[in-house]
């Protein structure tokens, strides 16, 4: 899944008198704050990070409260949906008008009727709503169903995707990996390597694949950032 | 804007043409909203006219607005913020309240839809909710008749089932809820009845599936609610004399409403009947009272669903934020009290450890430790449900600090700095307030006796501290005669029995905010909850003293026959049985203690507070075997 990076950050974290005697803690609950938001200075939202403390000294700012900056090296894990990349969610809910799916279990998406590309039906089979292709019998998108569709747009504020549908390697990514497999007509060349990494359920695993596909793509593996937060 | 549908206009659809397709339908809503971009907003304006439908709709018109809703959440990627901006204010504007469950449904449909949509619409859709939380202000009365009543559980239940649908399709929905939810909140000005309805979807929330995530908010910000009101009511409101003398007394009945009313039964009123009739007039109590029915409820149904252990962690929370700061909280730690009452256990044993842990931390600012050890003794005074090993064993706590406390004074000062050693005080007034209550139910018990007996009181209350000069002198007098006739200490000699009365100088370690005078759980003057309170409250006609051996048994009490008949089993079991196994009407006493608040007017004059000759004896109605001269 495109979308997810690693980035390397130089932090420093200026901690209150006060919680001198627990500055790990303290620390570690100052970068929580920046979880599940979008962050402009990393270009992301944060979803994970892992810190390491640099130096066990810590320069004292002069003021009234002579806060204390703690200097870490923090790997953080973003999370950021540019328009043309192609993410994968689950489908949550579904109608004649609309799909709605959530990614990675925090960020919704909504894919509307006329992003549908013509080859899918909507149908109720069964009882069931789905959405049906008309030239595969077994591409069948249903509540529940694991989609993979490419990104419109981002709201960075709630987090929002708008998807789309119409790419020919969009739809249910259980028969697209199938098919895959089986060397049908879908475009292989770039699929190839983020297909293996797709698959992948568990996050961690995720995390590998995303150094898989960045050392593939060539993509800039450090990305130095100076941030100065100020202790609350 | 709109055009008026009683014209030869029919209206948006061909209203003979009713059995037009929905498809049919949302290509011709899709096609309004967009020549709205091209300049022509006809077909636009009329959609709008017909979301503005008020009053009692007809048929026809309840179906236009119906399947112009339905066609609306067809549309839905047509809908554009800025161009649509009239018709989005207009949805958003609408009230559940005003329409039936066809509409309700259609409305709420299109609600969730464009949540999910579109991150921009979340936030105004989310508010439009809970501003339904509430119904229009012409619709308050109507809430009393079993007709509002219905709508009303038509209008919460969708709403609830909305909030949880829009959490389900966008995860993070809770987080930008609660904010606006805290936002919308009736002022404390506003009327109950907005308040209430409120408040109680407040609550709603907190049990339903999105309560993990909001849950605590609510609460917090209920419990904040509570002490805004609470502050408002005024200590003059509530009759109030700040000799601080006959503590004790302050819970006797009123002798007049005695004479009135002779059959009442042995339950002693609190202090304030007649006090009570004078914030019973109060609104700002009477919403306080309200809400905390509500939240006592709220309680007993997550304590029914087995949550209470949780739900106490954000109440104890809130409690260490809000209540224990405020100063002189004067009702709105009734909700501890009856959280504790449900799971005396956990809940009861949580709280007495949690107030007696801020009690000895040094860390803690001196009135925050003061506070939080008058709330303990409060407590455990009047738990009734406490067991009596958690009272010994904080006790014994208290005791052993007092005692380190005083080890470690160097003993050379000729005269004592009172404001310096005000937390020891404090502890010592603790320890004492609570053996006048609790002495008996001690020595009664062989185990706790010999513990009690064990403990270094002497040592304490011997120091060149001298905590008996000055604690409060009516309970230092009251402890002093049940550690008498309990033979607590050794050395009685010296113990000044003499009239302490005159002493002040609790004033000068209570501070400004005369903390040494002040008792959290001393009866609930709020009239609804306290029902939620009296069964498992300690009143101080209840408690049997040390000195009081072998008294009142004659027969011609009829009034407290039922707390006689238990005195006498007192005595034959020698162990404290809690009071509550008499049947009584509470309905009957409620009716009772209501006619009981008109009070004549000259025993407001006299104040409360009655016969300082005998401070600690009951009034002679009750006690025949003493009757003393006054009546």
């Amino acid at each position: 899944m495109e979308g997810l990076k690693v980035s390397d950050a130089n932090l420093v974290v200026y901690i209150h008198p006060s919680k001198a005697g627990k500055v790990s803690q303290s620390i570690l609950r100052e970068l929580s704050t920046l979880l599940f938001k979008y962050n402009e200075i990393f270009d992301g939202v944060v979803l994970a990070y892992d810190v390491t403390i640099q130096n066990k000294n810590a320069k004292v700012l002069p003021g009234i409260y002579p806060c204390f900056g703690v200097k870490l090296k923090a790997k953080m894990l973003l999370f950021s949906p540019k328009p043309d990349m192609l993410l994968e969610g689950k489908v949550v809910k579904l109608g004649k008008e609309s799909l709605h799916v959530i990614v990675l279990g925090f960020s919704s998406a909504s894919i509307a009727e006329e992003d549908i590309r013509e080859e899918f039906r909507y149908r109720i089979k069964h009882g069931e709503e789905v959405f049906a292709s008309t030239s595969h019998k077994r591409h069948v998108i249903k509540v529940g169903s694991m989609i993979q569709f490419l990104v419109k747009s981002f709201d960075e504020e709630i987090l929002h995707i708008s998807g789309s549908l119409i790419p020919v390697n969009t739809g249910s990514t259980k028969w697209l990996h199938k098919n895959m497999e089986e060397g049908s007509m879908v475009d292989r060349k770039k699929k190839r390597k983020d297909d293996r990494s797709e698959m992948h359920e568990h996050s961690t695993e995720l995390l590998d694949d995303v150094g898989f596909s960045l050392k593939n793509e060539g993509r800039p593996k450090k990305s130095k950032r100076q941030r100065h937060a100020e202790q609350s | 804007m709109g055009v008026e549908l009683a014209t030869e206009r029919p209206g948006f659809y061909e209203m003979a043409d009713i059995d037009v397709s929905d498809s049919e339908l949302v290509y011709h809503v899709r096609d309004a909203l967009k020549s709205v971009s091209q300049g022509d907003s006809d077909r636009y304006n009329q959609l709008i006219a017909v979301m503005h439908y008020t009053g009692r709709l007809a048929p026809d018109e309840v179906a236009m607005l119906v399947t112009s809703l339905k066609a609306l959440s067809g549309s839905i990627s047509y809908i554009d913020i800025i161009h649509h901006e009239s018709l989005l204010s207009s949805i958003f504007g609408m009230s559940m309240w005003n329409y039936g469950p066809d509409v309700m449904d259609a409305l709420v449909e299109l609600i969730i839809s464009l949540a999910a949509s579109n991150g921009k619409f979340v936030d105004s859709c989310l508010d439009m909710l809970v501003r339904n939380f509430m119904p229009p202000k012409s619709y308050l009365d109507l809430l009393g008749h079993p007709r509002g009543l219905a709508r009303k559980h038509e209008v919460l239940d969708r709403v609830h089932s909305a909030l949880s649908h829009i959490a389900d399709l966008v995860p993070l929905a809770p987080m930008r809820l609660t904010p606006i939810i805290l936002q919308r909140m009736p002022h404390m000005f506003d009327k109950e009845a907005l308040i209430v309805i409120y408040v109680e979807s407040m609550l709603l929330l907190e049990s339903s599936a999105l309560g993990e995530l909001v849950g605590s908010t609510m609460l917090m910000a209920l419990v904040d609610r509570l002490i805004d009101l609470d502050v408002e009511i005024s200590w003059d409101d509530i009759i109030h004399e700040d000799s601080g003398k006959g503590i004790f007394d302050m819970e006797l009945e009123d002798v007049d409403d005695i004479i009135d009313h002779a059959e009442i039964d042995g339950f002693e009123h609190p202090r304030g009947t007649a006090g009570s009739q004078i914030l019973g007039t109060n609104a700002v109590a009477d919403k306080l009272d309200s809400l905390m029915v509500l939240i006592c409820e709220h309680l007993k149904s997550c304590a029914d669903g087995e949550r209470l252990t949780k739900v106490f962690e954000t109440l104890l929370q809130s409690f260490w934020v809000t209540v224990l700061n405020a100063y002189k909280s004067k009702f709105s730690q009734f909700v501890m009290f009856y959280a504790c009452s449900l799971d005396p256990e956990h809940c009861g044993e949580r709280f007495a450890v949690f107030l007696a842990d801020i009690f000895v931390c040094r860390t803690h600012p001196a009135l925050t430790r003061m506070s939080a050890v008058a709330y303990l003794a409060s407590y455990l005074s009047r738990g009734k449900f406490l067991p009596l090993s958690l009272i010994a064993s904080t006790l014994k706590r208290l005791v052993d600090w007092c005692l380190e406390y005083c080890h470690v004074q160097n003993g050379e000062e000729k005269t004592i700095n009172l404001e310096a050693h005000r937390v020891f005080y404090s502890g010592c007034q603790a320890i004492m307030y609570v053996l006048c209550f609790r002495m008996r139910s001690m020595m009664d018990s062989h185990r706790l006796k010999s513990q009690l007996l064990h403990m270094p009181l002497e040592p304490i209350f011997c120091h060149q501290l001298d905590p008996l000069k000055v604690c409060l002198p009516s309970i230092v007098e009251e402890f002093l005669r049940q550690a008498k006739a309990a033979h607590l200490f050794t050395v009685s000699e010296t113990f000044l029995f003499n009239n302490l009365l005159e002493s002040d100088l609790s004033k000068a370690f209570g501070g400004m905010e005369r903390l040494d005078m002040f008792f959290p759980f001393d009866p609930c003057l709020l009239k609804k909850c306290d029902r939620f309170i009296r069964p498992s409250f300690v009143y101080w006609s209840m408690v049997k003293t040390t000195y009081d051996d072998g008294e009142d048994c004659s027969s011609e009490e009829d009034i407290n026959e039922y707390f006689d008949g238990n005195g006498k089993s007192y005595m034959e079991s020698g162990i404290t049985r809690s009071l509550d196994e008499h049947d009584l009407d509470l309905d009957e006493f409620e009716y009772q203690l209501n006619k009981m608040s008109i009070t004549p007017r000259n025993s407001l004059k006299n104040g409360l507070i009655f016969k300082l000759e005998n401070p600690f004896r009951m009034p002679a109605r009750i006690r025949p075997s003493t009757s003393p001269e006054s009546l």
